[in-house]
Parts: C-alpha cells; sequence; structure tokens
C-alpha cells in the first residue's frame, strides 16, 4: 500500500522527523488560504509516481493568488494516469544541499538495506545509471537496527556534509524506527534537504506499507482507501483481490503469481493484449472466484476471459463450480475460456461441460481461442 | 537420492489440525511420506488419522519422535515464530508453505537461524520440496511427478507444476522439485539450490524457472558460469509485466540495471544458459540435450 506524501509526513511527523510547514487541500479557495498563512509557498500536487516537477505538477508561489491559480490549474489533471484530488502547500525554504536517504528490503542481504546519497533532489535511477559510485548502502541487523557509529560511516561514505552527520544520524534512526513500526516496504526521502539555516528537513517523502503486515496496522487502514487510484483497483483491493490493470482486452485469472504471469505472457506472445493480472491465490473458494470474475468484468474493455489453473492447493473441481455459479446468473457478453489441470482438474472439466463456458487443457490453445474468440471469430 | 527431502526425512507438520494442514498432511501420507508428528499448540496429546502423534511444541516431536525436517501451514501472523520455533528445536530443514508472510517477519527468522546455524529454511510462500518415490513434503498434485533425473527449481508453485506436467509427458522424470517461494526475501536461493543439484549423482539436467524482480537469476547465472557442469536449462517469467506494477522504486536502485527480463536473459545467455521461450520449449530441450 503506497501511501501519498502528505500522508507519509504525517507518520515522519510523528517520529519526531522535521518536515516543512504545510497543509493538505482539496480546492484552490483552500490553498489561498493556506498561502495566506505560509507566506510564499511551494504547490504540490499529490500522486503515486515521481517526476512531479518536471511535468509542472510542483510550482513555487510567490503570493496567495499565484497558490489558488496553480492549484486551479493541477486540481482535476491528469498525471502518470493519476488524477490530482489533493494538493501539499508547503512553506517555501531557503535551501543549501539536497541529499537522498532510503530505507527498502534487500533481497540479498534478506535484511532492511539504508540508501544514501549526496546527490539528491533528482530521479535516483538517473543517479544509479550515470554515477552509481555516489549511492551507498548500509544493510542493517534486523535484530538490531542501525547503530550510531554505522550511521556516520554511512554519511561519511556518502560525502554528505560533516557538519549535518549529527542531524542525519538522527533522522536516519527516526526512519528506520517508523520503517519497522510501520512495516514498511519503502520509506524514502528525497530531497533529504539542508537548510541555508542548517536545519535538515524531510522535503519529500515516499512510504510504501507491506501489505501482509496490514493485518497489524489498524492505525495505517485509513489510508487505504484514498491510496488507491484506479477503481477497479481500488475496489479489488477492498475485497482483497490481487487485481493490477493493464490496459488491454482479454482479462486473466489464475491461481498463483506464477501462473498468471505465465499466461499473460502467453497470450502476450500470441498477440493479445491481457486486460489485468488476477491472483486468486492458494485454496480459492467458488465465492472467490465469483468475486473475481466479477472485478474483471467490471473494466469494461474485457472482450473474453481467460481462466488458467493448476490445481495444488486449490482444487480444479472448486473453481468449476465458482465459475459456474458465477456466470450462471449473469448475461454474459464475453467469452470465457477455462484451461485446467492439476488436482481434480478432470472433474472441474467435466462440470463446465454442457455450460457456456469452454473448456481446453491445453494452455497455448487455450491463449489462442480466448482471442480468437474476443475477436468474435 | 535427489537433494533436500527422501528416505531418512522424518517430517513434522506444523498446522496439522488446519484446513490446509490437515488436508495436505493427508495427501502427504497417501505419498509415503515418512510423516511422523504433528504441532498444533493447545492439542497435545490428540493423534491426526489415528496414527500420528499431535504434540502442544515442535521441541517435543523432536524429543519424542525424532523429526528432521518440518513443513510450516499456519497463518501469516504465526509464520514467523513458527519458523523460529523450528529452528530452536533444532529441526535441520525448514519449509515454510504459507503465503502472505510480513517480510520483516521472514528476515528476523532468517536472521535468527543465520545466528544460530544448522537450519536451511525454503520458503516462505512456496510449494515445497518432491522427491518423486521417496518423499513429497509440500502441496503440489503428486500424480503429475515421474521419478527420474530432470532437477527443477522455481520461484513460482503453479508454473511448476506446469513444467513437472511437461516433464512427465515427454517421457522424462524429476529427481527432486523445489518452489524456493515467490517473496522478496527467501531462505534459500537459486545458487543454494544449484549447488546441491551439482552433487547430486541423481541428477543429470536441471530446469529453472526464474521470474522478474529481484537478482537471484543473475546471482544464479554468475555461479553457473563459474563451476556449475550439469546441463541446465532457463526461463523467466513476467516477460510481458509492465514495468514499476511490481517491483519497488527503490529496490531498483539497488539492482542498478539488474533485475528486468532482460537482464535476467542477457545474464542466462552470457552463463551459456539456453533460455527457451516457453516451458514446453524448455523441456523438449532438456529432452534433446
Amino acid at each position: 500500500m503506497k501511501l501519498y506524501e502528505f500522508q507519509a509526513k504525517e507518520l515522519f511527523a510523528g517520529a519526531g522527523i522535521p518536515i516543512p510547514r504545510g497543509t493538505m487541500v482539496t480546492d484552490a479557495d483552500g490553498a489561498a488560504e493556506a498561502a495566506r498563512d505560509l507566506g510564499r509557498c511551494v504547490v504540490k500536487a499529490q500522486a503515486h509516481a515521481g517526476g512531479r516537477g518536471k511535468a509542472g505538477f510542483i510550482k513555487l508561489a510567490e503570493t496567495p493568488e499565484e497558490a489558488k491559480q496553480y492549484s486551479a490549474g493541477m486540481l482535476g489533471q491528469t498525471f502518470k494516469g493519476f488524477v490530482i484530488t489533493r494538493l501539499l502547500i508547503e512553506e517555501a525554504v531557503d535551501v543549501a544541499a539536497e541529499y537522498y536517504l532510503a530505507i527498502t528490503m534487500d533481497r540479498a542481504s534478506k535484511s532492511p538495506v539504508m540508501i544514501c546519497s549526496a546527490a539528491g533532489g533528482v530521479d535516483i535511477e538517473d543517479v544509479s545509471a550515470s554515477t552509481p559510485e555516489k549511492i551507498v548502502n548500509l544493510p542493517v541487523d534486523v535484530a538490531f537496527g542501525p547503530f550510531d557509529y554505522e550511521l556516520r560511516d554511512l554519511s561519511e561514505r556518502a560525502a554528505l556534509d560533516p557538519k549535518a552527520s549529527r542531524q542525519f544520524v538522527d533522522v536516519a534512526k527516526k526512519l528506520y524506527r517508523t520503517f519497522v513500526d510501520s512495516d514498511a516496504s519503502l520509506a524514502e526521502i528525497n530531497p533529504l534537504m539542508i537548510l541555508k539555516d542548517g536545519r535538515m528537513i524531510a522535503a519529500d517523502a515516499k512510504f510504501d506499507v507491506d501489505d501482509n503486515a496490514l493485518f497489524r496496522h489498524q492505525d495505517l487502514l485509513q489510508y487505504k482507501e484514498e491510496a488507491e487510484e484506479d477503481p477497479i483497483e481500488a475496489e479489488a483491493h477492498r475485497q482483497d483481490v490481487t487485481y493490477v490493470r493493464l490496459g488491454g482486452d482479454i482479462g486473466i485469472l489464475g491461481n498463483g503469481a506464477g501462473i498468471v504471469m505465465g499466461t499473460l505472457d502467453m497470450v502476450t506472445r500470441e498477440g493479445g493484449r491481457p486486460a489485468n493480472f488476477l491472483d486468486i491465490g492458494g485454496g480459492a473458494s467458488a465465492a472467490k472466484v465469483k468475486q473475481s470474475l466479477d472485478i474483471i468484468l467490471m473494466d469494461p474493455n474485457v472482450k473474453g476471459i481467460l481462466i488458467n489453473v493448476f490445481g495444488g492447493i486449490t482444487r480444479g473441481d472448486e473453481v468449476a463450480k465458482g465459475v459456474i455459479e458465477a456466470t450462471s446468473g449473469m448475461d454474459l457478453k464475453v467469452p470465457i475460456v477455462v484451461r485446467m489441470a492439476g488436482t481434480r482438474a478432470e472433474e472441474g472439466l467435466k462440470l463446465l461441460e454442457g455450460s457456456k463456458l469452454v473448456p481446453e487443457p491445453d494452455p497455448i490453445l487455450a491463449a489462442r481461442k480466448v482471442i480468437a474468440l474476443s475477436k468474435g471469430a | 537420492m535427489g537433494i533436500l527431502v527422501g528416505k531418512d526425512t522424518r517430517l513434522v507438520v506444523q498446522g496439522i489440525t488446519g484446513r490446509e494442514g490437515s488436508s495436505h498432511a493427508r495427501q502427504m501420507l497417501d505419498y509415503g511420506t515418512p510423516l511422523v508428528a504433528g504441532v498444533t499448540p493447545g492439542r497435545g496429546g490428540s493423534t491426526f488419522e489415528g496414527k500420528v502423534p499431535v504434540f502442544d511444541s515442535v521441541a517435543e516431536a523432536v524429543e519424542k519422535e525424532g523429526v528432521n525436517t518440518s513443513i510450516i501451514y499456519v497463518p501469516p501472523p504465526f509464520a514467523g515464530d513458527a519458523i523460529v520455533e523450528s529452528a530452536a528445536a533444532g529441526i535441520a530443514l525448514v519449509i515454510c508453505i504459507t503465503e502472505g508472510v510480513p517480510v520483516l517477519d521472514t528476515s528476523r527468522a532468517i536472521k535468527y537461524i543465520n545466528e544460530k546455524g544448522g537450519t536451511r529454511l525454503i520458503g516462505p510462500n512456496c510449494p515445497g520440496v518432491m522427491t518423486p518415490g521417496e518423499a513429497k513434503v509440500g502441496i503440489m498434485p503428486a500424480s503429475i511427478f515421474q521419478r527420474g533425473n530432470v532437477g527443477v527449481v522455481s520461484r513460482s508453485g503453479t508454473l511448476t507444476y506446469e513444467v513437472v506436467d511437461l516433464v512427465t509427458k515427454a517421457g522424462l522424470g524429476v529427481s527432486t522439485c523445489v518452489g524456493i517461494g515467490g517473496d522478496p526475501i527467501i531462505g534459500t536461493t537459486f545458487v543454494d539450490i544449484l549447488k546441491m543439484f551439482a552433487d547430486d549423482e541423481q541428477t543429470e539436467a536441471v530446469l529453472m524457472i526464474g521470474e522478474i524482480g529481484g537478482t537471484d537469476e543473475e546471482t544464479a547465472a554468475a555461479y553457473i558460469k563459474a563451476e556449475f557442469k550439469k546441463p541446465i536449462f532457463g526461463f523467466i517469467s513476467g516477460r510481458s509485466a509492465p514495468p514499476g506494477k511490481r517491483m519497488g522504486h527503490a529496490g531498483a536502485i539497488i539492482s542498478g540495471t539488474m533485475g528486468t527480463p532482460e537482464a535476467k536473459m542477457a545474464a542466462f545467455k552470457d552463463a551459456g544458459v539456453p533460455v527457451a521461450d516457453t516451458l514446453a520449449d524448455m523441456v523438449q530441450l532438456a529432452k534433446n540435450r
């Protein structure tokens, strides 16, 4: 689950990490009012994507009138597929230096890792591509958290201003504490600013929470609905269904991330365009299959659906029952091809016989069939 | 022979009285897996299927039944602790099937295992390990397996079954099939398994099914290039997935240019590993080797 900048900053402020003064607003009048209070300010569109500045979605306003004008220009606009409905109005600050600080889970060391660079304020992936030596890492012992001396060393290796070292250690420890306490998968401050008066502040914030850990974070659930953008993805996540919208016209449903990814590859390879990624997971019940189909069919572009199930935990007959139940009461406008193998697959395919569904045991033939049927063939 | 599980396995099921745990325990017993104990806290003293003793703790199962392998079906909030309990009891091989374990819990459990030593973790979020004809320690459908000389290692569950099914239909068989798990942080990686396959006499060729994200495939490719001598064939899943949808921002920084399907395929090619376009093609390559 991704948090917006303003939500992440709420978390940071609660942890004692310095942030600029600011307010979240949802209309231009609110922006003007905030600007009257803050003085010279920055209008920042809230979206789950980077590169806002370059695209004109972060602007410096000298007056409340300008803040209002810029806000009106951003609200309702689309940035990288996200409709802007919220703005963060923040005090403008005098910048001396811009650093980068992030924590994420590192697959290689199997632990959290801190990433730091003196080259902040720009897209860190560009820094990684052009001058990777400017980015330094610290794998953190998950039993203890980072020690002060390790963080001082990190600051030195990243070539941060030595005068800022004490503040850096303080911010980094608080960021780590927030990361662990909220079960984050990413906590990023870019830029981590040094102001002309020497203070260090988190000028931007990115924060992703591990969805697997949401069960123990009732406090963060308030952000859940607000964090979604695509209406179908939002509905899927509300119902606890793993769904990603991909923009094509062949709906895909499978049991397990691997088989769904494999099915997307297969459909793409055969010349089709997948509409979505949907993993019903292991042990999916009839009700869950029905729910998944309903979600896929919320997308009006879907012209055909391919269900690909290989039975391990998930039993073929259960899936078949789910598909029949889901479709029996529906006025089905699109063809559904069902490919099944593994545990109780034969029973499942037998159940589908005589229904309006198209059973097909071979995965590649199933992909070809759904593409042909979706074109009205 | 095969690797990890076999005739010497003495298995305990953690969460044996739960819905998934009991259903799969029954299937493992039917297959002939040496399943000798179950654990469900509070249910000690009872028996499963009238013959398998159930204990309150893994330590008790070790003491009374001499178990050396555990398989975990407990729900996600308790899975991290279940891994640590097994390691603390001295279990040599812990296989965590549970999907949805908080990543920090896994990280902490692995930290514990590494400090203590003597335990290998497979998973979480994996289908388990199977040596056909000897032991099935997992959730894979046994009927699709034939005993043979092909080692299979994969990050996916269901995609692994596809491969095994194709292997069997091609008239080949499997030495051991290992699902290492689809989570970002897992106990055992491709390289660990490849080293075991290298030393296993039964395994003559290996099929490796990777997927997008992380750099385990690249690390494996470097190892294969340096010292893996057996024929090995690769497949990368998720090639059509749009960038940014599944891979975290900072994860891409650590990896630099690694992690994309293109990088993985390039690393395989550089290591001399043929990368197939479809699973069927990969199995065909293994057959024609």
